[in-house]
């Protein structure tokens, strides 16, 4: 069997294909919450259990209304996206002239009151969800074994993601949404509704947690701490990616992803950490992370 | 010593001075014993929150090392209680040292992020390190020993007495640190950071120091707390606990100097009384932070200080 540096290479290619799973989920987190903070100023803490609402909620549709998956994704998003819009309107827009640590305090309640909502009606142990038909069964690359939901979850993070950078880079939408993160004052008064704006944009970052939610219901166990599990690293990423980036969100994501997946091959109990020590060395290099600018 | 208290915060301090007399003698010493540790727990996010405005996530590394080197000490090397939370203090400012010099030059949310992330690493080692964290299981069956090896503190009223010198202690010298003239530059950097530098303060080794200092009360608390419970995991040295720092901090009234007592005794309280409702204390948790943000950012002292118009 084909080794290198003394593992096979199957191994290698089986954790680099995790590596990039779980790359996707922090690329398509790391991206809504860097968009939300980019226009809001806001680090939304809420994000990873909204993440998890998201796979309740595709969890929900299926179990209480019969709408399969193909439903739950397009719907899931738009539920959790909504549900973003009633907390910018009724909690979130009356902190925007206070402290910016103020954000942060009132999300991490927020994930609180949602994370231990969920533990309470579901219980710790959390519900199962199973890949639709379409996308069971696995297909033979030659080299490995490719499990066709893991496909499809890279693919759809990849097509996400792309759609997101072009729609904020390089549409007239994405150029208002700059403009107004850049000065809000001089967007407002060419009769902008900047406050409308800045709802939107937050229920679109949180409706993409809730869109990666749908994508990792078949894939982990659907349970009320999927969402804190994963928000630590989820920051670690932003801030290696640099503060408000899309692409290095984006980028990172997927990067640290894969350092994860071979960390998990030669040192196992590092893969938990490396993301934090990456971030360490980066912030030592470049303070402001790999794409952002100090601010 | 003039500790520059304030005619109110004069009264307040003979009204904490007779609460913790008295409190022995109403409710279980250990839970007063554990207010008093998270009390001075939160006093060291109080000098980063309310000095500096730097909001820390990752106050829990301090804390949990500070328990596992006074556990470990204590109970394998045999050393005595005082030179145990010596030397929780030393380590845990030791890691500050490291840490703060990594991230005292990011302003608010880097700040939190990166103290989250360092959390986080340590945490890890926690895990990992078995043979002195004990991993999973933590360690057990702290003794806590003689104090300099005569005065025996197996009863419960010794360690009171000890637990509450400690707390009074620590709450003087952070009362006394701020209206010292290091305490005026620090109150300064928060007011308006760049007119302190353009006065040639070296602002971050002020903040350095001020870090540094929180980090050295954790430790101080968790090691005392691990002597007071005589067990010490993961538990403290999670990021829960960093949030439940912060939690009390923000209850109590940032930036106030008792503040930190009142967090605390609501924290631990509500822990204690709504335990039997599972996952809600959670819930409550969260309810008290959108709460807090929204409503009650002075927290309860802070609140008592304007409705008195006085400073506490």
């Amino acid at each position: 069997m084909l080794m290198i540096f003394g593992k096979p290479l199957p191994l290698l290619f089986g954790q680099l294909l995790l590596g990039i799973i779980n790359g996707s989920f922090y690329a398509m987190l790391s991206m809504g919450l860097a968009i939300i903070f980019g226009l809001l100023r806001i680090i939304n803490f809420a994000h990873g259990a909204l993440f998890m609402v998201g796979a309740f909620v595709t969890w929900g549709l299926l179990t209480y209304l019969s709408l399969d998956f193909w439903w739950a994704l397009f719907l899931a998003p738009v539920i959790v996206g909504a549900f973003g819009l009633l907390l910018e309107r009724t909690l979130i827009r009356r902190i925007y002239k206070l402290d910016i640590l103020y954000g942060l305090l009132l999300t991490f309640g927020l994930a609180l009151i949602l994370q231990g909502g969920f533990t309470n009606y579901f219980g710790s142990s959390g519900v199962s969800y199973n890949a639709p038909d379409a996308l069971s069964g696995v297909v033979n690359l030659g080299f490995m074994y490719l499990p066709v939901y893991r496909g499809f979850v890279i693919f759809a993070a990849i097509l996400v993601c792309g759609a997101t950078w072009f729609l904020i880079e390089k549409t007239r939408l994405g150029a208002l949404l700059r403009a107004a993160t850049a000065n809000p004052g001089l967007v407002q008064s060419f009769g902008v509704n900047v406050p409308r704006l800045i709802a939107l944009t937050f229920a679109f970052g949180v409706g993409l947690a809730g869109l990666a939610g749908v994508l990792a219901a078949p894939l982990y166990s659907v349970n009320p701490n999927m969402g804190s599990d994963l928000i630590n690293t989820v920051f670690a990423v932003v801030v290696i990616g640099g503060m408000g980036s899309i692409g290095g969100a984006i980028l990172s994501g997927f990067a640290l992803g894969i350092i994860e997946g071979f960390t998990d091959v030669f040192y196992p109990p590092g893969s938990a950490v490396v993301v934090f020590v990456v971030m360490a060395i980066v912030l030592l290099a470049r303070p402001a992370g790999l794409f952002g600018k100090l601010a | 010593m003039n500790f520059g208290f304030t005619k109110a915060q004069s009264i307040g301090l003979m009204l904490m001075v007779l609460a913790i007399i008295l409190a022995p003698f109403f409710f279980y010493p250990i839970v007063v014993m554990q207010v008093m540790c998270y009390a001075v727990f939160a006093m060291g996010a109080n000098l980063l929150m309310g000095s500096l405005g730097l909001l820390s996530l990752g106050q829990a590394a301090y804390f949990g090392l500070g328990g596992y080197i006074t556990g470990y000490l204590v109970q394998s090397l045999g050393l005595t209680p005082e030179l145990g939370i010596i030397a929780a203090a030393l380590g845990a400012g030791a890691l500050g040292t490291l840490f703060g010099w990594l991230v005292i030059r990011r302003q608010t949310i880097y700040f939190a992020m990166i103290t989250l992330a360092l959390a986080e690493i340590v945490y890890f080692f926690a895990v990992q390190a078995t043979r002195f964290t004990g991993g999973e299981n933590g360690i057990q069956g702290i003794p806590r020993g003689a104090l300099f090896g005569v005065l025996p503190l197996a009863n419960d009223r010794a360690m009171y007495a000890l637990v509450a010198v400690i707390f009074l202690a620590c709450f003087l010298f952070v009362h006394r640190i701020m209206h010292s003239p290091f305490g005026q530059v620090v109150k300064a950097i928060r007011e308006n950071e760049p007119r302190a530098i353009s006065l040639g303060y070296k602002v971050e080794q002020y903040k350095w120091v001020a870090f540094i200092l929180a980090a050295m009360l954790a430790g101080i608390a968790g090691g005392t707390k691990a002597m007071v419970m005589g067990i010490e995991t993961l538990s403290d040295v999670g990021s829960a606990a960093s949030g439940l720092v912060v939690l009390m901090v923000l209850l109590g009234g940032i930036g106030t100097i008792f503040g930190p007592l009142i967090g605390a005794l609501i924290v631990v309280a509500m822990q204690y009384y709504l335990a039997p409702f599972g996952a809600w204390v959670i819930v409550i948790q969260g309810v008290i932070f959108v709460a807090c943000v929204l409503v009650f950012r002075r927290g309860v002292i802070g609140e008592l200080a304007v409705r008195l118009k006085t400073a506490l």
